[in-house]
This record gives C-alpha cells, sequence and structure tokens, in this order.
C-alpha cells in the first residue's frame, strides 16, 4: 500500500512536529532573560512580604523603587547591546560626571541657557564614545583595559579642570540658570498616575528599552551586533562592517551616560564630578542578571531591563524592609552569581534542543 | 534591496552541465623560497563533484586560496568560464559566484538559523527610520531552502550551535546556494564528522549538484571523497599527479598516491567499513542522476539514509 510509503498530509504532520516545539512556554524557557523574569518575581515576592505593610505593595512604592531601576536602567540597556558585541565600557560612570559638571559649568560661566550645556555635554558624549571604539578598535586590546584607562582619564580631568574653573568639585544652584525650567520639565517632570508621582525617568527608560529592544531585535543592524559579538571574524567574512557595529555601540553607551546625567543634574539642581561612581559596575550586574552573555554573543534588553529592576527593588526594598542598606551589595553579589549559573543553564538548555 | 547588490550572480543562468566553470592552467605559488604549488592545472565543470585530494601539507590550503581570491597565482592562469581573471578578495571571488564554505568558519553558534542564513544580506521591509529586519520572511525562506536539502527545521530562530556538525555544514552550503553561488568550494566539509553525519553532508552536495552547481571537494579523507567525486586531482607535495575519472582508478590507487602507500595497510580496515556506506551513495547518485530532486529524495528514504528522521518526504 502505498499509504506506508508516504504519509498522506506531510503538511500537518510538520506543522504539528513544529508547533509541539514552538509552544509558547517552552520557548519562554529558552529564552536569555528568563532567569531574570524568575528573579524579578522572587525579590517582588520576598520584599512584598517584608514589607507588605510599609508600602513596598503600593504605587508610591513602586514609584520609588522604578526611579532607580530606572537610572541604572537607561545605561543598562546601552551597556547590555555593547556586550551583546563582546565589549565592555567601564567608562560609563565618569562619564556621567563628565556630562554633568559640563552641563553645569557651561550655562553658569558662560552665561547661557542650560540647553546649550546639555548639548555640548552630549557631543562630548560622543566624541569620547566614538574615541573609546577607536583605540579598541585599533589597537585591539581588550576593550575592558582601554575602557578602564578611560574611566579614570575621564574622572581625573573632571575633577581637576572643574577645581580649576570654580575652586570646588561641585557645582549648584542650577535652578537660577536661564532654560533651567525647559530642561528640568524634559528631564525631571514627575507625573501623577494613581496618586503617585512617577518621575519622567521611567518613561524614558522604557523609551531608550523599546528602542534598544527593536534595534536589536527586529533590524540589520541587531542582527550584525549578535554576530559581532558570537564570531567577529565570521561576521567580517559576510560583510558585516564589525568596526562600525562597535564603534556606534560605544557611542550609545556614552550618550546613555549623558541621558542619565541629565536627569540626575536636573532633579538635584547640582553636578558634582564623583556622579556615576560605580555605576558601570552596577550596569553591568543589571546585564549580566538579565542573561546577557560576557564573552558577547548572546543575551537580550529585555533582561537588562529585569536586571536593573531588580536592582531597584533590592535598593528600596530593603528601606521599606527597615533593612540596613549595608547589606545591599552582599545581596546584589549573591544575585549576580546565581544569576550567572542560572543563565549557564539556560543557555545550555537553548544549545542542547534539536532543531 | 540589499539583496541585488551583494547576490548579482543569482541571476545568471548556470552553465548547461559539462561546461568548464573554472581553470587552473600551469599555476604555481611560492612563498619566499617555500614552494606551496608547482605547475598544478585543474578544472571543474558544471554539475560535477571535484574531488581534491591530498595529505596534510600537500598544497590543498594554497589552491583553494587561489581559487577563491585569497592569494593570486605567481605563474599560470586562472580562468573563470573561459575569461581570465585576477580577484584580489574572496569577494571578487564571490561576485563570481564562487563561495567557499570553511569547516569552523561557517557558522556563529549562539545566533539563529535564519540569523546565520541571511547574515550579512539581510532581507528588510519598511522605509527610513522603520526599515528592519524582515525576520519573517528570512525564517521562511530559510526553512524552505533547507527543506528543499532535506533538512528538516523547527524552528528557523533556533540557534544553530543546536544542529549537529552536518547539519550546520549543510546550512552553510545552502546559504551558498541561495546567494547564487556557482561554484562551491568546501574545506574539509566531513573533517569533523563521524560516518553517519559526513554521509548528511555528502548528501547536500549530491543535491547542489544535481543543480547543476559545480563543486570542489576538498578533503584528506578518501573515503568520504571516492563515493560521491566525479573526478579527483591529486595533489603530493606542492605538485598533481594529475586528475582522473572515477572509472579510471580505483579506491585504492588514489590512497596510493596520495600516501605514496604507507598508509595503506592500516586502512584496511576502515574500508570495509566504508565499503557499506560506499555502496549506499552510489545507488543514491544512481538515481538523482534520472530523477527529479523530489524523486531523488524518496530514493534516499527507500535507501534508508532518511530514516532516522522523523520529518516526511517532501512532496
Amino acid at each position: 500500500m502505498s499509504a506506508t510509503a508516504a504519509p498522506q498530509d506531510p503538511a500537518s504532520i510538520r506543522t504539528a512536529a513544529r508547533s509541539k516545539d514552538i509552544s509558547l512556554w517552552r520557548r519562554f524557557l529558552l529564552r536569555p532573560e528568563v532567569g531574570a523574569v524568575f528573579g524579578a518575581i522572587i525579590v517582588w515576592g520576598v520584599f512584598a512580604s517584608l514589607a507588605w505593610n510599609r508600602g513596598f505593595v503600593s504605587w508610591r512604592g513602586a514609584a520609588t523603587y522604578l526611579e532607580v531601576a530606572a537610572q541604572l536602567g537607561i545605561l543598562a540597556v546601552a551597556v547590555a547591546l555593547l556586550m551583546i558585541a563582546g565589549e565592555f565600557d567601564l567608562s560609563v560612570g565618569s562619564m556621567i560626571g563628565a556630562c554633568s559638571v559640563i552641563a553645569a559649568l557651561v550655562p553658569s560661566e558662560f552665561g547661557v541657557s542650560v540647553w546649550w550645556g546639555v548639548l555640548a555635554a552630549l557631543v562630548f558624549a560622543l566624541v569620547m564614545g566614538f574615541l573609546n571604539g577607536l583605540v579598541v578598535i585599533r589597537t585591539g586590546l581588550p576593550s575592558f583595559i582601554v575602557t578602564l584607562a578611560s574611566l579614570f582619564i575621564i574622572r581625573g580631568v573632571t575633577v581637576g579642570v572643574t577645581r580649576l574653573i570654580t575652586g570646588r568639585t561641585q557645582v549648584g544652584g542650577l535652578q537660577k540658570l536661564p532654560g533651567f525650567d525647559t530642561a528640568a520639565a524634559v528631564f525631571a517632570t514627575d507625573i501623577p498616575f494613581m496618586g503617585a508621582a512617577f518621575p519622567i525617568s521611567i518613561v524614558w527608560w522604557l523609551v531608550v528599552a523599546a528602542v534598544g529592544t527593536w534595534v536589536l531585535m527586529r533590524t540589520r543592524f541587531g542582527n550584525w551586533i549578535f554576530a559581532v559579538g558570537g564570531n567577529a571574524v565570521a561576521a567580517r567574512m559576510v560583510g558585516v562592517p564589525v568596526d562600525r557595529v562597535k564603534i556606534s555601540l560605544f557611542m550609545t553607551t556614552a550618550v546613555a551616560a549623558w541621558l542619565v546625567a541629565m536627569i540626575e543634574i536636573t532633579n538635584s539642581r547640582s553636578a558634582d564630578v564623583l556622579r556615576g561612581e560605580q555605576r558601570e559596575f552596577y550596569a553591568i550586574i543589571a546585564a549580566v542578571i538579565g542573561g546577557v552573555l560576557l564573552t558577547g554573543g548572546y543575551g537580550t534588553v529585555i533582561g537588562a531591563v529585569l536586571g536593573a529592576l531588580i536592582y531597584g527593588m533590592v535598593r528600596q526594598g530593603v528601606v521599606f524592609a527597615g533593612i540596613d542598606a549595608d547589606w545591599v551589595s552582599a545581596v546584589l553579589g549573591a544575585m549576580l552569581l546565581i544569576a550567572v549559573l542560572v543563565n549557564r543553564y539556560v543557555r545550555q538548555r537553548a544549545l542542547g534542543v534539536r532543531g | 534591496m540589499s539583496q541585488a547588490t551583494t547576490t548579482n550572480s543569482s541571476t545568471r543562468p548556470l552553465p548547461p552541465p559539462g561546461s568548464e566553470l573554472l581553470a587552473l592552467d600551469n599555476a604555481s605559488k611560492y612563498f619566499g623560497t617555500v614552494i606551496a604549488l608547482e605547475d598544478v592545472s585543474m578544472d571543474l565543470l558544471a554539475g560535477e563533484v571535484h574531488a581534491l585530494l591530498g595529505d596534510n601539507g600537500a598544497g590543498k590550503s594554497t589552491l583553494i586560496k587561489i581559487l577563491s581570491g585569497v592569494y593570486q597565482p605567481d605563474k599560470g592562469r586562472y580562468l573563470v568560464e573561459g575569461q581570465e581573471v585576477h580577484f584580489t578578495s574572496p569577494r571578487d571571488a564571490l561576485a563570481r559566484g564562487i563561495a567557499t564554505v570553511y569547516q569552523d568558519l561557517a557558522m556563529i553558534p549562539l545566533m539563529g538559523i535564519s540569523r546565520n542564513f541571511f547574515l550579512g544580506q539581510e532581507p528588510t521591509k519598511g522605509f527610513g527610520p522603520f526599515r528592519r529586519f524582515d525576520l519573517e520572511r528570512a525564517n521562511e525562506i530559510t526553512r524552505e531552502e533547507l527543506h528543499k536539502m532535506g533538512i528538516e527545521i523547527r524552528d528557523p530562530e533556533h540557534a544553530v550551535g543546536s544542529l549537529s556538525g552536518g547539519e550546520r555544514q549543510s546550512v552553510a552550503i545552502a546559504r551558498a546556494v541561495y546567494f547564487g553561488a556557482r561554484v562551491l568550494i568546501l574545506d574539509e566539509p566531513t573533517a569533523a564528522l563521524g560516518v553517519k553525519e559526513a554521509a548528511v553532508v555528502l548528501r547536500y552536495i549530491a543535491q547542489a549538484r544535481a543543480r547543476g552547481l559545480g563543486v570542489i571537494f576538498i578533503t584528506h579523507n578518501v573515503h568520504h571523497a571516492y563515493p560521491i567525486a566525479d573526478r579527483f586531482t591529486i595533489l603530493n607535495r606542492g605538485r598533481s599527479y594529475g586528475t582522473f575519472d572515477k572509472k579510471d582508478v580505483t579506491r585504492e590507487e588514489v590512497v596510493q598516491m596520495m600516501a605514496g602507500g604507507e598508509a595503506l595497510e592500516e586502512l584496511g580496515n576502515e574500508l570495509e567499513e566504508f565499503a557499506r556506506r560506499d555502496a549506499e551513495v552510489d545507488s543514491a547518485r544512481r538515481n538523482e542522476a534520472a530523477q527529479t530532486e523530489a524523486a531523488m529524495a524518496r530514493g534516499f528514504k527507500r535507501e534508508g539514509i532518511e530514516a532516522e528522521r522523523e520529518s516526511p518526504a517532501p512532496n
């Protein structure tokens, strides 16, 4: 009988075999950020039970930890993209300090609008990001070393120059400068929602995350980011502009640092050369908790967003729970280690499943 | 369209089987005082698999680097479809439809299959800042192209690393074919593979040949090359022993020429093991010569090569 030689309806069998494998749940379990999803739920659950009567589980509570998460999250999205492309940027911490001081000094020293300071800081960030990328590509040195150097150089020069000009390391009274009100409206407004005040930085975070994930998952450039981090030689052989991809991502992290700096100075109405200290590490921690592979080629923007959310919940959660904030670092360190182990397991499963 | 700029050769029809795709005419290559290749001639016809055999250091790598545009010969001529060419980069060769698939550089394991397939040549839709990677179309084409080669994938977005070595190699071949390759240069495509896995790759090589492409199959493993190849060119210490038709030379003679006979005895046992595989691929080969691709796929099924796969025969 011919029925045994050829199945009557091969298409339906194929579809069945496919849908079996593409069941949403299984697909979800293979995504890089799956560990961070569960991590976020667990962290929320822990603090919700520890501090449910102290306001953690309220819109106001959400607004406080989302604000913390947003300021790190903007940075973490850009850092994650760069890490997926196989590079580090440790200079973002001092970039925040430098951008905030530039944005404050330009209007206060020259008597121009704050917006000129904002623009000058943006140009500075773009140039420094470009230089970071250029040095990494031209020298072939690990970006870890190159940006560790620029972390110190930028911080040192920022402190030195600021003290030379003002005699201090802080610039205050920004609210008296022309154009501050509009700048604050863009970077530091509160949006009332459900009886709580949600800072506009959360909106910036969501916009940055949406653009970042769209670029990574849905554009040619995103495909190149994965390829450059996965195997730069193979990528170059099929015509991917490896250098251009990397340099633009170094510029992206610098611009993310600029955005964070603008949000911070408009909120605090002052600039400080030491702003952003250690932020480079927190951004990397958020990305790694979110499932980004340290050696590149693997990860998602959503993961970095969740990593930042976890950071925000831990940082503010201990305050709500009345725990000494000294413990935050220990918790984050432990979570980082657990996350790396979980993510390695997820990745091995993703590779182990037969196509 | 991004595709049009990179796959210009795909629009040209393939020459009829048996016509010359490329030829090397007394090519030599020297590195300082080292003679890498001396007076080597070979040609490749459309619709044939031409095995390039030689032990390590025989000059195989140098020869493929000349063919794929990495090196230029110091002496001799290189002709593509009758015209002399002077390639200065692999891109020049690619533009003429000469694609090289290297074993280890073929794929990025952590990326999805379709993302790998279209890497560097991604189809896009939309305009201006909203121009985006048309992943749906990429998935569809990837699935279709692999289906044509007899690989059924469940999810084109699964990581390439989840494929076996042989399947990975096959995806790389499918990609080269899709993007308009007329000549496939396969560098040790079966080197790291087991017998079963190697058979999978050999089947796709047969597919490419059935489509009328010319395939240069570089290997030091006669047993993988002998069943599939139509002709053999044997290199030894930078020189060619010549090109032989399969009907004029036995496997043992090929081995002897490659190794000078020393390795022959150790290979005795291996030969027996491969004889079985040999028969399968040979009969598959006969089917394919007479029948269409679909009929051939059924032929493989009958031969049992397909037996371990759960996927149905293409209709």
